[in-house]
């Protein structure tokens, strides 16, 4: 008991806002996180403000039952009360026990079902991407925008082995070839699978879609903060499914514009690695800026 | 000679040696039976948990490249890809197995057939013969099962990876090997042998009840069994048909389940939830009847809402049959149908809701005393409380959007099964042991036992919520550095669990050893029902003249 009282204590900090040290970085987990990744899209900050707002149902729920069994084990244990009652049957009672949850049920049901609908309705979309899971790396085209052969701008991305990392990419996350989108455009992701089930997942989006072979399935995002967001294969796929994440560049128009022209004409190897040169050297223009700001 | 005759006059016939089991139709030779092999297939299913465990201890593959070698004879070179199939293979057997040859035979089959007869004041089942042969399907299908992890499954690999749940193409195309074929048959087997018992159970309920004793005033455990083997006669023909245009696509070139011959591998996942979500019912509900009698016997006062429990129960079962496709917001489905399953889903925690306050009622006012039985039935209580509100996150489509198939979904499922029927599991055993076996346990052993076993279960499932939500997706070999925190501290929860275990058998050694007689009825006349009428262990044939419920 004493552990799971200390291990709800430890949510309910979090929840108040004292586990912020906690909290998560961006676009990846966190060593000893606790709670969802970072939020950056509309339907990602709906889940973490619903979330919150479950959390604030089922923790006091959960302590409630808690403290009733706490009660009752003390003011009616055998020592406490030798004569045990022989009530069977509290009609309010257990009318309130029936009416109160199904109250509860509708506080929670309406804002689910409005981020059910914000997830689902899928607005006019900026760009489309179409995601192809296969066993064990990803195919993304872009096949609004053709690149020199007349062929649409596609490739894969297969994570990074050891080796192949760069500072700070974090292992079973990064691949070699990132999808690239710009920052506040709403993209459309369709995905879809060549041999088996795998799901595209991105937490810091808050999407999650299957990929099955001869389904079209559609999910959508605006990420609104640049940055680099990663997923991870959400479906069993078999011995690598561990091994086939998700790496989301979201970078400016302009970055996005010249990365995709790049592509269309250097080809994609040489697009990415100029596309990672700049963002690099803005996150460093960034951290040099915010250290003369300390001093 | 004269007694002989009048022995067998009474058809008091008493096989003895191996006969008195091979061939038993006796209900309590069979759960017996039925019991011990729970305990057998809880330890291969543990054992192989507590593997995945120690491989999750720490980022990396430390374990099961070895382990490939050893097992299997791969050469060094193949290792790391056999032994990532490998810990595929470990997650679909743990699940399967503890699902049908742990929890099931466990509940159902072992204290079903224990105590249905003797609460309702019957002589034995209605299908004795029937009743033999639905517990020696199990050990076959057991050891089909146990097959196919040694012959092969993806090419290059041995034993079945696709997940208790057997999602295709990942178990037709992805693995033409005859392993996934040994493990639809070790289903369709376990299957057959589930439905044999449901329509045994349902007809010794409705026909075999002691005069006097109508529906209503049948235990609260009677009512459970008979919800449960109603859910699974339902919803096992629908798992077999399903399993089976399985085996089809597999070998006889049908494609249900593939697209390019027109089929669609959702048409699976549909076949499968829909046997599958009636079946986790199936495996809490007999534990939801016997916290019942725990919880009543040991606070000396009657059951709080008796019908409500049992309608609760009933309304659980009825509303298990059409939330399952909670289990696939992922897959694609149209938003309003995502939007009706939430709001069904939701339904459940209505009945479960006035099944948990029953509870806590009958403990109102009464006089409790905290023997080990009813230590487990609270922690239960607590523990399938908190493994129901986390429920309530998932059945919200907008919300699985973030948490389906990681961490968060293995914890909430752990703590209504890990920690809910398994903790009933062990109430029940330690409820009934001096009924079934006329010897009391050692309650010090007994306190142990649960002791442990309840701080390690929540060591290792708690954190998982944590995982979860960061985003770590659930059957990973391995992972991002980041989870290896909580993914320590789980796997320090599963060394403990384990040595519960330990704990666990040696207290029944220990029971079988010291022979404690435990007398007719030690828990008092709050233990009401009909089993603490009889001797303990109760005579072979019991109720010849049948008792009378006013």
């Amino acid at each position: 008991m004493r552990i799971l009282l200390a291990s709800l204590a430890v949510i309910l900090s979090t929840l108040t806002g004292a586990g912020v040290a906690l909290a998560a970085g961006l676009g990846k987990p966190e060593p000893w996180q606790m709670d969802l990744q970072v939020a950056v899209t509309p339907s990602a900050e709906g889940i973490a403000s619903f979330h919150t707002l479950l959390l604030w149902i089922i923790i006091p729920i959960a302590l409630f039952v808690l403290g009733l069994m706490i009660y009752v084990l003390v003011r009616f244990n055998e020592k406490a009360n030798p004569e045990p009652s022989t009530v069977t049957h509290n009609t309010t009672l257990e009318f309130v026990w029936t009416v109160v949850p199904i109250l509860i049920l509708v506080v929670i049901a309406i804002p689910s079902f409005r981020l059910l609908y914000l997830q689902r309705d899928i607005p006019q979309a900026d760009l489309t991407i179409k995601a192809t899971g296969n066993q064990w790396y990803w195919t993304y085209e872009y096949p609004e925008h053709k690149s020199g052969d007349g062929e649409a701008v596609s490739f894969d991305a297969v994570m990074k082995t050891k080796e192949e990392l760069k500072d700070g990419e974090p292992y079973l996350l990064a691949t070699d070839t990132p999808v690239v989108v710009p920052v506040n455009a709403i993209v459309k992701v369709i995905v879809t699978a060549s041999d088996v089930l795998h799901a595209w997942a991105v937490p810091s989006f808050g999407t999650k879609m299957d990929a099955v072979p001869g389904r079209l399935n559609e999910t959508w995002f605006k990420a609104e903060k640049e940055g680099i967001y990663y997923g991870q294969c959400s479906e069993l796929c078999g011995k690598d499914h561990a091994y086939m994440p998700i790496e989301v560049r979201v970078v400016s128009e302009a970055a996005y514009k010249k990365w995709l022209e790049e592509t269309k004409t250097a080809g994609i190897e040489t697009a990415v690695k100029n596309l990672i040169a700049h963002m690099d050297a803005k996150t460093a223009t960034r951290k040099l800026a915010k250290l003369k700001n300390n001093n | 000679m004269a007694e002989a005759a009048a022995q067998h006059d009474g058809h008091d016939h008493h096989p003895t040696g191996w006969r008195r089991y091979l061939f038993s139709t006796n209900h309590k030779d069979i759960g017996t039976m039925y019991l011990w092999f729970a305990m057998f297939s809880g330890i291969v299913g543990g054992l192989l948990s507590l593997g995945m465990r120690m491989e999750l201890a720490e980022p990396g593959i430390q374990y099961f490249h070895g382990l490939a070698q050893i097992v299997y004879g791969v050469d060094a070179d193949a290792a790391l890809d056999a032994g990532k199939h490998m810990f595929n293979v470990f997650t679909t057997a743990h699940g399967l197995i503890m699902v049908f040859f742990m929890v099931m035979p466990a509940l159902i089959g072992g204290f079903g057939n224990w105590f249905v007869p003797l609460m309702i004041g019957a002589p034995d089942m209605a299908f004795p013969r029937m009743n033999n042969i639905s517990f020696w399907l199990l050990p076959v299908a057991l050891s089909l099962l146990v097959m196919s992890m040694f012959v092969e499954g993806p090419p290059g690999a041995m034993g079945v990876g696709g997940g208790w749940t057997v999602y295709p193409p990942l178990s037709t195309t992805g693995q033409p090997g005859p392993a996934m074929d040994y493990a639809i048959l070790a289903l369709h087997i376990a299957g057959a042998s589930s439905i044999l018992g449901a329509i045994n159970f349902i007809t010794t309920i409705f026909n075999m009840r002691a005069p006097g004793m109508t529906m209503h005033k049948t235990p609260l455990f009677v009512w459970s069994i008979l919800i449960t083997v109603f859910l699974l006669l339902l919803s096992l023909p629908v798992l077999a048909g399903g399993i089976t245009m399985l085996l089809t696509d597999r070998n006889f070139g049908t494609s249900f389940f593939s697209p390019e011959g027109g089929g669609d591998p959702i048409l699976f996942q549909h076949l499968f939830w829909f046997f599958a979500h009636p079946e986790v019912y199936v495996l809490i509900l007999p534990a939801f009847g016997l916290i019942s009698h725990i919880v009543s016997t040991f606070s000396r006062k009657p059951i709080f809402g008796y019908l409500g429990m049992a309608y609760a129960m009933t309304a659980i079962g009825v509303v298990g049959f059409i939330v399952w496709a909670h289990h696939m917001y992922t897959v694609g489905l149209d938003v309003d149908t995502q939007a009706y399953f939430t709001a069904a889903t939701m339904v459940i925690a209505v009945p479960t809701g006035i099944k948990i306050f029953s509870w806590i009622a009958t403990m109102w006012g009464g006089s409790i005393s905290l023997r080990t039985p009813m230590l487990w039935a609270l922690g239960f209580i607590f523990l399938f409380t908190s493994g129901g509100v986390t429920g309530v996150v998932l059945a919200n489509a907008g919300a699985d959007r973030a948490l389906h198939d990681t961490y968060y979904v293995v914890a909430h499922f752990h703590y209504t099964m890990s920690l809910g029927a398994t903790f009933g599991v062990f109430a029940g055993w330690y409820f009934w042991f001096p009924k079934m076996f006329g010897y009391m346990y050692n309650p010090t052993i007994a306190r142990v036992h649960f002791w442990m076993a309840f701080i390690g279960v929540n060591l290792v499932f708690f954190p998982q919520h944590f995982l979860g939500l960061a985003g770590m997706p659930r059957r990973y070999i391995d992972y991002p550095e980041a989870f290896a925190g909580w993914n320590a501290v789980s796997s320090y929860g599963a060394y403990l669990s384990s040595a519960a275990v330990l704990v666990f058998l040696f207290g029944v050694y220990e029971a079988f050893k010291k022979k404690r007689p435990a007398g007719d009825n030690p828990w008092g006349p709050s233990a009401d029902t009909l089993e603490w009428t009889l001797s303990s262990p109760p005579p072979f044939h019991q109720f010849n003249d049948l008792p009378v419920i006013k």
